[in-house]
């Protein structure tokens, strides 16, 4: 694609909205936000909306949908971090706090398209209808990854920062030479913003004019790294213009606006008009993961401040203001968390042993002659640690 | 956003003098030390010799870095001495490199083994070859701390044994210490090396425990008193029948192995490297040539490895004196396990024992 070509696109776009194309790539001055903390619906001079950045409030029938998921997915954090304390799971990087990100990121896509998580995003995979048990393979142990990425259209949750930025840049490039249209939404945390590969991801995404959302949830720390030891930039979102597609910011605890924010963005990408970032501005409310101890880096007052920002709250109250959410619907969703938790529960209480031989399985789609050699070496110790007990 | 600042923050550094002081107060008789610790007071002994070591990576600031062996640092030395990177390998590799082209001594951490590949251009293309680049215009006086190998039940990318990449690179030295002692020595000593060293510490001895003096340690190090550990192996635990070469975390495993053996009668000699690179044939050759017979031991996967290279080695040099084949036991050649599979992976006691007894003892010969 030329250059002017990749012009008349953000040409047609911006003519869309009525603004230049410099307004077009540019995020609204300030985050967009729909609901307060309270759950009240703001006013619409409030909202963080501006020409070109005007949202419309999703339909009663996808918040509903969302706010099922938002509960199930604060049971999910809260059910796993409890195994990892009785040590029934080896590790979990909660996203509490950020359920709101998380539902959003799933329910904004369709049957086709993708989504490649980090490992704090075990929620949206779940909420993008990955097996819960599947999704929790890599923490429980067993594992590298608990489920088919092709079947689901979830990339494996990853551990080194960024990497799966560029897969998704790539996974995207295969649909479009195929003449698909699946938008891909590539997720990462505002650390990873920092890494090379995001720069890479961002370029590749923009040049080749391709269907990637690249969805940053800028929670505040990178383990113990402020956000302010990580950029100086006004926002993360602003990281979009330099690469020539268009960033927005928006509030990562209001799951209103996260969704009306990721729906344009989707229909965007899917109509051709490229890559764009949203940064959601949101709060890691737990440690990094148990191992960590984040009294060391940041003061009580700070994560309290935060509390009262709670996505699952205002939801609630959002919904119940509107008269969307009644007593029935509220014990019917509970209910329903409580089956995915328990779910979780009985899984990983049914200790299952992986079968050693599964070192050697999955190394190559042909064994090497050494592997088979060393899975009989494996073979013939076990043998005989059996005989000898 | 809050970030704990410290008066010291502010200050400045403490003065070296002060900080010395306050040292050798608290140390008294020799105590349990931890392998961390040992490496942490080595970090703040080589601040507070030199004004251009300087601590940089991910977490090392006020967390005091993710196993803390940075703890305390920044508070100590202020922001400018030991400082929180943006995330980033590659660039805090070259940005490395940079400073120490420009006088600095740069003490770099990489928070896990696999999480230095993105530096790996930085460590393979640029730090292990611009002393060669530039006729030796340039040395280059940094180390890259990485913590490696497994045994803790780290999820993946957390548990690779990367020793074989950067051995196989020329310009680089390689270090991994095994024990308390040399862990504060051999940083030292890193710090010190006007060549770029890759400081590999196995992670599953960070809480380990020895009883050391560090003070001694530290005075032992800056009067020179004892000879450099580079490219010296060291003689663990004597023995006559076989050799077990080992290095990093697999050193406890042979020191188990031997000391199950010994209760069968059977005499084994350890052997820590300790130092990859540069490699010291005399001491492993001269316990072979002694013994007439070695298994090598190491975590990471036998093929192309550091293992296959010390047997090649041993085999070149000590032919006529073996017994036996020189064996290995290694990892298998698969991709690090998740925690649940990992003790089927790790080199084990037994899976020593089975080896040394495939060395043509006469009894089964």
């Amino acid at each position: 694609m030329t250059q002017s070509e990749q012009r008349h696109l953000s040409d047609e776009v911006s003519s869309k909205f009525g603004i230049s194309v410099e307004d077009y790539m540019l995020p609204a001055r300030d985050q967009i936000q729909m609901i307060d903390d309270n759950g009240a619906l703001r006013p619409a001079a409030e909202q963080g909306t501006e020409p070109g950045h005007a949202y419309p409030i999703p339909g009663a029938e996808e918040l509903q949908r969302g706010y099922e998921q938002l509960v199930i997915g604060r049971r999910v954090n809260d059910q796993n971090s409890a195994l990892v304390r009785q040590g029934r799971m080896a590790v979990y990087p909660s996203s509490h706090g950020q359920e709101a990100c998380q539902v959003a990121a799933a329910l904004c896509l369709g049957e086709g398209d993708w989504m490649f998580p980090t490992y704090r995003d075990s929620v949206a995979v779940m909420a993008k209808g990955v097996d819960p048990m599947e999704v929790m393979t890599i923490f429980r142990g067993d594992w590298h990854g608990g489920y088919d990425p092709t079947q689901y259209k979830v990339g494996i949750q990853s551990t080194p920062l960024t990497t799966q930025l560029l897969h998704a840049v790539g996974v995207a490039h295969a649909a479009k030479l195929r003449g698909e249209d699946t938008v891909v939404l590539a997720m990462c945390g505002d650390g990873a913003t920092s890494e090379g590969d995001f720069h890479e991801a961002l370029n590749f995404a923009a040049v080749f004019n391709l269907p990637v959302i690249f969805f940053v949830q800028n929670n505040k720390y990178a383990i113990s790294v402020p956000l302010s030891s990580q950029t100086v930039a006004p926002s993360l979102a602003h990281k979009a213009v330099g690469y020539g597609m268009a960033g927005e910011r928006v509030d990562g605890n209001d799951l209103v606006a996260l969704m009306s924010v990721l729906d344009r963005a989707v229909k965007l990408a899917r109509e051709g008009n490229g890559p764009l970032l949203i940064e959601a501005h949101t709060y890691r409310m737990q440690a990094h993961t148990n191992a960590d101890d984040a009294t060391r880096y940041r003061e009580d007052d700070e994560v309290k401040a935060w509390m009262a920002k709670d996505p699952v709250n205002r939801m609630r109250g959002f919904l119940k203001g509107q008269g969307l959410l009644t007593e029935a619907d509220e014990e019917r969703i509970a209910a329903r968390a409580e089956e995915t938790a328990s779910y979780l529960r009985d899984g990983m209480n049914s200790e299952e042993t992986p079968d050693p031989q599964d070192l050697f399985r999955w190394v190559y789609a042909t064994p090497t002659p050494q592997l088979i050699e060393q899975s009989a070496m494996l073979a013939d110790e076990l043998s005989r640690e059996e005989d000898g007990k | 956003m809050s970030i704990v600042t410290t008066s010291s923050e502010a200050n400045g550094n403490v003065s070296a003098a002060t900080a010395r002081a306050a040292a050798s107060a608290a140390a008294s008789a020799p105590q349990p030390v931890t392998f961390a610790k040992a490496l942490n007071t080595a970090l703040r002994d080589a601040m507070n010799q030199d004004n251009a070591v300087t601590i940089f990576g991910e977490d090392v600031g006020v967390l005091g870095g993710v196993f803390r062996i940075t703890d305390g640092l920044t508070a100590e030395f202020g922001k400018s001495r030991c400082f929180d990177t943006p995330l980033a390998e590659s660039g805090i590799v070259g940005m490395a490199l940079g400073m120490a082209m420009n006088g600095m001594r740069p003490v770099i951490e990489m928070q896990f083994d696999a999480f230095a590949y993105p530096a790996f251009e930085q460590v393979a293309s640029h730090v292990a070859k611009m002393h060669n680049r530039t006729k030796g215009k340039l040395p280059l006086p940094m180390v890259i701390r990485i913590p490696y190998a497994g045994g803790i039940g780290g999820v993946e990318h957390h548990c690779d044994s990367s020793e074989a990449y950067y051995a196989h690179t020329p310009g680089l030295k390689v270090y991994t210490p095994a024990t308390v002692t040399d862990a504060y020595r051999m940083l030292r000593e890193a710090i010190d090396s006007p060549d770029p060293v890759v400081f590999l510490e196995p992670k599953k001895l960070y809480w380990s425990k020895d009883t050391v003096d560090l003070e001694a340690l530290r005075l032992e190090h800056e009067n020179k008193a004892t000879p450099s550990m580079e490219g010296k192996a060291a003689i663990a635990r004597p023995g006559t029948d076989a050799t077990l070469i080992a290095y990093g975390p697999s050193v406890s495993t042979a020191m188990a192995a031997a000391e199950a053996a010994a209760a069968e009668g059977r005499s084994l000699e350890v052997i820590d490297v300790r130092s990859i690179v540069p490699f010291d044939d005399e001491t492993i050759c001269a316990s072979v040539r002694r013994t007439g017979r070695a298994v090598v031991i190491a975590e990471a996967q036998g093929f192309a490895s550091v293992a296959s290279e010390i047997v090649a080695r041993v085999q070149e040099r000590c032919f006529h004196s073996l017994a036996a084949p020189v064996l290995r036991v290694t990892g298998f050649d698969v991709p690090f396990p998740a925690p649940k599979l990992e003790k089927y992976y790790l080199p084990s006691v037994d899976r020593i024992l089975d080896t040394v007894d495939q060395l043509q003892w006469e009894e089964n010969a």
